[in-house]
């Protein structure tokens, strides 16, 4: 069994490398800094790390304006309050003037567990992939969200990133390339494609093990990155593998599926299948629980690909 | 340069008159809370902020919010005086391709130093400025305008907080207060007041002054300027549609332009020429 990280957690030492690295490098939270992890950061540079209050209209519209004098800004709250409430904030006073601001929004999706439906944040992906400009990462790993949170800094302009509370398998070595923009190939295979994001990865690649003593071969690949979305490797899977199941934690309505099913539609029309949440909020739960109840765990992947190979022949 | 009060009353006449003529070209904008902002904005523009047009990005400089984005018309006409881009460009205000947008772009125009018309985000911002200063031990100030409908947003709340919270010193409001907004006069949509006592609730230190007498502005302006530990807001008495008989406390002037023959009459009390 592989260690397991939240990537919240990978999140949270990874700003404290680069804050160390950087003092350009601000960080705000919104009473959450022993959540979001940004406490790792604040630990060592108290005179750079701002606590607003539960304010995360404020939070954005501060970091906006640090940004605009030149700081770069990491953001975070939970998802639910950064791409939910904030949304129009976000809109408007960062992505709309292109401002520098890295909204890092931890305790996405139904993982966030026991909680329940009122902070399980299953929209922000379609939310911020609507806003001209805004980079969206969804990284499913530690190793991955380090490498991202790092490239994200060196990128003049907002960018948003979504992260989990809950524990996931390390899937990455630090030799593995990780780059923003390029779907990152997990596993080949001729059968059919599997494309997930976030904690969904590693349930595809048990998925495919399955399937595999099967006799289907599937290929997976990690979409770390929404927006902009790696067409290229969309593409080149639709047509060597001739369909195509997207695997997220999330709305099936306009998030990663939204995002390939618009490349696959315009460019290579192949079959399609959607796991992910069907128009549904979350609930309270353990995680596993709550994996299983939306349909989104490794068998429930398994099962939509078996029905999609038969569709196929 | 630093102009003469009453070279500073005049420059609120010309603004005035800019913003006439522009949103008369563009048959649509924001006149009345333009209008009442005249003043304010001469003194800004004109006195009291350290900024360059040939160097509008430079390093110390003071920095404006128009949180009140809609009275971009009077901001383009302060910006453009001071020769950061040809007044002719006012004419082009809100039509396709324009930089000069129906709310102010930071992208688009130089001197903008904030996009803002989403009310209330502007003073949020404005915080992270004067936050973004003192990291850097920049002595450049930070000035940002409200309406008061505006102080109807509860993000405005959250940043005069986190303001006061952050001892921004080198942050002061103006309240635009002419008391109506599009649907009507404050007190009858969602009253607005005591704001004086608000502010000073939420910590801040406060004056009332008469909005259209600039010698009250700038003293008020230097006041700010001396006071350690607190940010500083202005409250403005004002009147909406300043200067233009038939628009002056008329809630119907909010968001319409004057025809030819109203803005002819506009520009004429305003002593300029048609």
């Amino acid at each position: 069994m592989a260690d397991k990280i939240a990537t919240r957690q990978a999140y949270g030492e990874a700003l404290a490398a680069i804050g160390a690295e950087n003092n350009n490098i601000v960080v705000l939270d919104a009473d959450l800094s022993g959540s979001t992890m940004t406490k790792l950061f604040a630990k060592d540079n108290p005179d750079r790390f701002f606590n607003v209050g539960i304010a995360e209209q404020n939070l954005y519209g501060v970091s906006a304006g640090l940004a605009a004098s030149g700081k770069t800004v990491f953001a975070s709250t939970f998802a639910m309050f950064a791409a939910g409430r904030a949304f129009e904030i976000i809109r408007n006073s960062i992505g709309y003037p292109h401002l520098n601001v890295k909204i890092c929004a931890t305790h996405a999706g139904v993982t966030v567990g026991e909680d329940g439906g009122s902070h399980q944040c299953i929209e922000d992906l379609t939310l911020m992939r609507s806003i001209p400009g805004m980079i969206v990462l969804s990284p499913s790993d530690a190793t991955s969200t380090k490498a991202l949170i790092k490239q994200a800094a060196d990128i003049d302009g907002p960018v948003y990133v979504r992260l989990g509370r809950a524990a996931v398998p390390v899937l990455y070595g630090e030799q593995d390339e990780i780059k923003i923009g390029k779907a990152k190939l997990l596993r080949n295979g001729k059968s059919l494609t599997l494309i997930a994001t976030g904690v969904m990865v590693a349930e595809a690649l048990a998925a495919a093990e399955t399937l595999a003593a099967e006799g289907i071969d599937a290929r997976v690949l990690d979409m770390h990155t929404i927006k902009p979305i790696d067409e290229e490797a969309i593409i080149t899977a639709a047509k060597e593998t001739g369909a195509i199941i997207t695997c997220e934690e999330h709305t099936v309505l306009g998030g990663l599926g939204g995002a390939v099913a618009e490349v696959i539609v315009q460019k290579c029309p192949v079959p399609m299948a959607f796991v992910g949440i069907k128009d549904r909020f979350g609930q309270s739960g353990k995680p596993a629980e709550l994996l299983k109840e939306y349909g989104l765990t490794a068998a429930d992947i398994a099962e939509a690909a078996r029905q999609m190979v038969a569709q196929k022949r | 340069m630093t102009l003469s009060y009453d070279e500073l009353r005049n420059k609120a006449k010309e603004l005035r008159i800019d913003v006439i003529r522009s949103i008369f070209s563009a048959n649509s904008g924001h006149p009345g809370g333009s209008l009442s902002a005249a003043e304010m904005m001469s003194v800004l523009f004109f006195k009291q902020m350290n900024i360059d047009p040939k160097d509008p990005k430079k390093k110390d400089r003071d920095r404006f919010v128009l949180s009140k984005g809609h009275a971009a018309p009077v901001l383009y006409a302060a910006l453009a005086e001071k020769g950061f881009f040809p007044m002719e460009d006012l004419a082009t205000l809100r039509s396709l391709g324009s930089k000069l947008q129906g709310h102010p772009d930071m992208i688009k125009v130089p001197g903008v130093e904030m996009s803002t018309g989403s009310l209330g985000q502007g003073i949020s911002t404005a915080v992270g400025m004067a936050l973004a200063a003192k990291i850097d031990k920049n002595p450049g100030r930070v000035y940002a305008l409200l309406g008061d409908g505006e102080l109807q947003e509860g993000l405005v709340w959250e940043a005069l907080m986190s303001a006061a919270h952050y001892k921004l010193d080198n942050l002061t409001v103006f309240v635009d207060w002419n008391g109506i907004q599009i649907d009507g006069f404050n007190d009858d949509i969602m009253c607005v007041t005591p704001v004086d006592e608000k502010f000073k609730s939420f910590c801040w230190e406060t004056v009332v002054i008469d909005g259209h007498d600039v010698e009250a502005i700038d003293q008020a302006i230097e006041q700010a300027k001396k006071c350690k530990n607190k940010p500083f807001a202005i409250i403005a008495k004002t009147i909406k549609g300043k200067g233009v008989s038939f628009m002056e406390n008329q809630n119907g002037w909010h968001g319409k332009a004057p025809d030819e023959e109203q803005a002819k009459q506009a520009i004429a009390e305003l002593g300029g020429t048609w």
